[in-house]
């Protein structure tokens, strides 16, 4: 459901079914609205069932890069020669992204339930959930239920009686949105600086501890429940019309819509009415200006490339972005892009772990011109600079970030000319940049 | 036993009695001794509000890291402080989302009311250090701020004197 609002007619609630409701949150109380069944049930199949059965569903990663994650499971080893792993990424930092959180806060079991099911498709016996540090509620919401878990049977040397020992470890992040990456993770937990690590070698050969580890978004696990459950085939049935990607998925909506929150919709919903009849659309007065559909990292929509958008990963590609995490930013008219994209760009100046000299170096100097920008001191060749840098940032770093930080600068200036100019030609009175 | 560190200054062991117990009740959540490093200097902060030299010292020792190495942790991550804080800490998200839902207009309320005047100031009475922080993942919740371990959503300029009456 949309929480904070009510559900919407155009929703389709698997995952947020119970957001909102705090009987939920109990062992008791999952148990009592069906939960479990998918994890008891996953117990009495082989580890290439379960595997099967995600694969039959469909399911990509819902942590931004839309793998599928029935084949990223059939990537561990068959043979348990070393101790498998499954991290559980509930780093949740990507700017307009705010899903996990309400999956944990509301549904702790659900992602508990899910990551057993994952811990015994990929021969895991230890799942280790990283969630950041700043979600302090949600930290203890977790353990409690960890606990909770314990004594009902669900974790523990015999998981329902089926033999099969499953242990949950909740890891806690200290600040760093660049931990979100993957390898940088594994770097965490190991008790390090969170620095990606170059690949190969895959987490799937050498992750944690250089042990075979699978990675997964909190969401991702959360619907492997309900997959188990009901069956990859009833998941696959909900999309419309595009058989590469099914489900449903949790957008979140923020900035200036009139009832930001989370909405959990069918693959393929449009766009406009997730923003127009679910979030109801702009205040009063206002008009769009721009959309950031798949958390900051990802390139700008213009109001012409959202009129006629489906969400899902190859609908958001068509309109020339990506689906990414599904944070959607909605800006209105009200909205200077060019501060923003800079305070974007600082963002990402301010997580770069600093490895690569074109992301240290590359998300510095893209913040420093955009700020030269606002103050009323920018030339036209500076765009020409930041086009030029982006280049150099994209695809030539050890992880993504570097990529990131590129997305939105390059596709405002591309697609928001004007608003650039208006400072360039000092139309528009300066910014005090404050840093 | 007080480890004595370059300042000087007497490091009273943090890990002892019931943080001992907690410490090494992690120890067989992970193989390795150094992965305990994270949990570790969270107890750490939770016991003392930062993490001292001195401190730095001893979560090296009982790890058997070296201090070096765990200074370049430590300083990786926003969290932990390195120095001593107001009796409260707030942090305030500013990133894009809020940032054009108001927050900066927040952060200045709260700039003004606790005294702090700057950022990463400390009141003069001790009570407050305000800072910005980056996306705080309720993005939606425009602007939520962090005061010490509480999450509170929805924060607004008109709101924060009355919040602040409930942090002495
Ligand atoms: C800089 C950076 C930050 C990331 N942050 C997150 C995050 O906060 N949460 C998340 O689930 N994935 C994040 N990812 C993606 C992960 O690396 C990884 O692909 C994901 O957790 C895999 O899970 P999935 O297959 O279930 O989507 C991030 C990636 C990069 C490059
Ligand atoms: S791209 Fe940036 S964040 Fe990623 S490894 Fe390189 S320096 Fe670190
Ligand atoms: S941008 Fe403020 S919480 Fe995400």
């Amino acid at each position: 459901m949309g929480y904070p609002h009510p559900s919407h007619a155009g929703e389709h609630p698997v995952l947020s079914k119970h957001f909102g409701d705090a009987g939920a949150r109990t062992f008791d109380g999952w148990v009592k609205r069906g939960g479990y069944e998918g994890l008891k049930k996953a117990l009495g199949m082989t580890r290439d069932q379960v595997v099967e059965e995600v694969k039959a569903s469909g399911l990509r990663g819902r942590g931004g890069a839309g793998f599928p994650t029935g084949m990223k499971w059939s990537f561990m080893p068959k043979e348990v020669v070393k101790p498998h792993y499954l991290v559980c990424n509930a780093d949740e930092s990507e700017p307009g992204t705010f899903k996990d959180r309400e999956i944990i806060r509301w549904t702790p079991h659900q992602l508990i339930e899910g990551c057993a099911i994952g811990a015994h498709a990929i021969g895991a016996e230890r799942i280790y959930i990283y969630i950041r540090g700043e979600f302090t509620h949600e930290h203890r919401i977790l353990l409690a239920a960890v606990d909770e878990a314990y004594k009902g049977g669900a974790l523990g040397a015999n998981v329902f009686g089926s033999g099969r020992r499953i242990d949950v470890v909740v890891h806690r992040g200290a600040g760093a949105y660049i931990c979100g990456e993957e390898t940088a993770m594994m770097n965490s937990i190991e008790g390090k600086r969170g620095n990606p690590r170059i690949k190969p070698p895959f987490p799937a050969v050498a992750g944690l501890w250089a042990c075979p580890t699978t990675i997964n978004n909190v969401e991702t696990l959360a619907a492997a429940g309900h997959i188990l459950r009901q069956g990859g085939a009833w998941y696959k049935g909900l999309c419309r019309g595009n058989p590469k990607s099914t489900g449903t998925k949790l957008f979140s909506v923020c900035g200036h819509v009139q009832r930001p929150g989370n909405y959990e919709v069918v693959m393929g919903t449009s766009m406009k009415e997730l923003i127009y009849d679910m979030c109801g659309g702009m205040r009063p007065g206002r008009t769009l200006k721009a959309v950031i559909p798949g958390g900051s990292s990802v390139p700008i929509m213009t109001p012409a490339e959202v009129e006629d958008c489906l969400l899902d990963y190859e609908g958001v590609v068509a309109k020339g972005s990506m689906l990414g995490s599904g944070g959607m930013i909605v800006m209105d008219d009200s909205t200077d892009l060019v501060y923003q994209v800079m305070r974007l760009a600082r963002f990402y100046a301010h997580e770069s772990c600093a490895q690569c000299t074109q992301c240290r170096e590359g998300t510095a100097w893209t913040t420093r011109i955009l700020e030269k920008i606002l103050a009323g001191k920018g030339r036209r060749e500076d765009l020409d600079l930041l086009l030029d840098l982006a280049d150099n940032m994209t695809g030539k770093t050890i992880c993504v970030l570097s990529d990131s930080c590129a997305a939105p600068v390059v596709s405002a200036i591309r697609k928001f000319p004007a608003e650039f100019d208006a400072y360039i030609s000092r139309e528009k009175q300066p910014v005090m940049v404050t840093a | 036993m007080s480890t004595a560190h370059a300042a000087g200054e007497t490091h009273q062991p943090v890990f002892v009695g019931p943080t001992r117990a907690q410490l090494e009740a992690l120890f067989p959540k992970y193989p390795t001794k150094q992965s305990v490093l994270l949990p570790a200097l969270w107890l750490v902060q939770e016991a003392r509000g930062w993490i001292s030299e001195g401190a730095l010292h001893e979560v090296a020792e009982v790890l058997g890291l070296t201090p070096a190495y765990v200074k370049g942790v430590v300083t990786f991550y926003t969290m932990y402080h390195t120095h001593p804080v107001g009796r409260h800490f707030i942090q305030v998200c500013t990133t894009s989302p809020c940032n054009i839902c108001g927050a900066e207009e927040v952060t200045k309320a709260f700039l003004r009311h606790t005294g702090c005047g700057e950022l990463g100031a400390t009141s003069p009475d001790g009570r407050f250090t305000v800072i910005e922080v980056e996306c705080l993942g309720a993005c939606g919740f425009a602007t939520p701020v962090l005061i010490d371990d509480d999450f509170v959503e929805g924060v607004t300029p008109e709101r924060v004197a009355g919040i602040l009456q409930g942090y002495k």
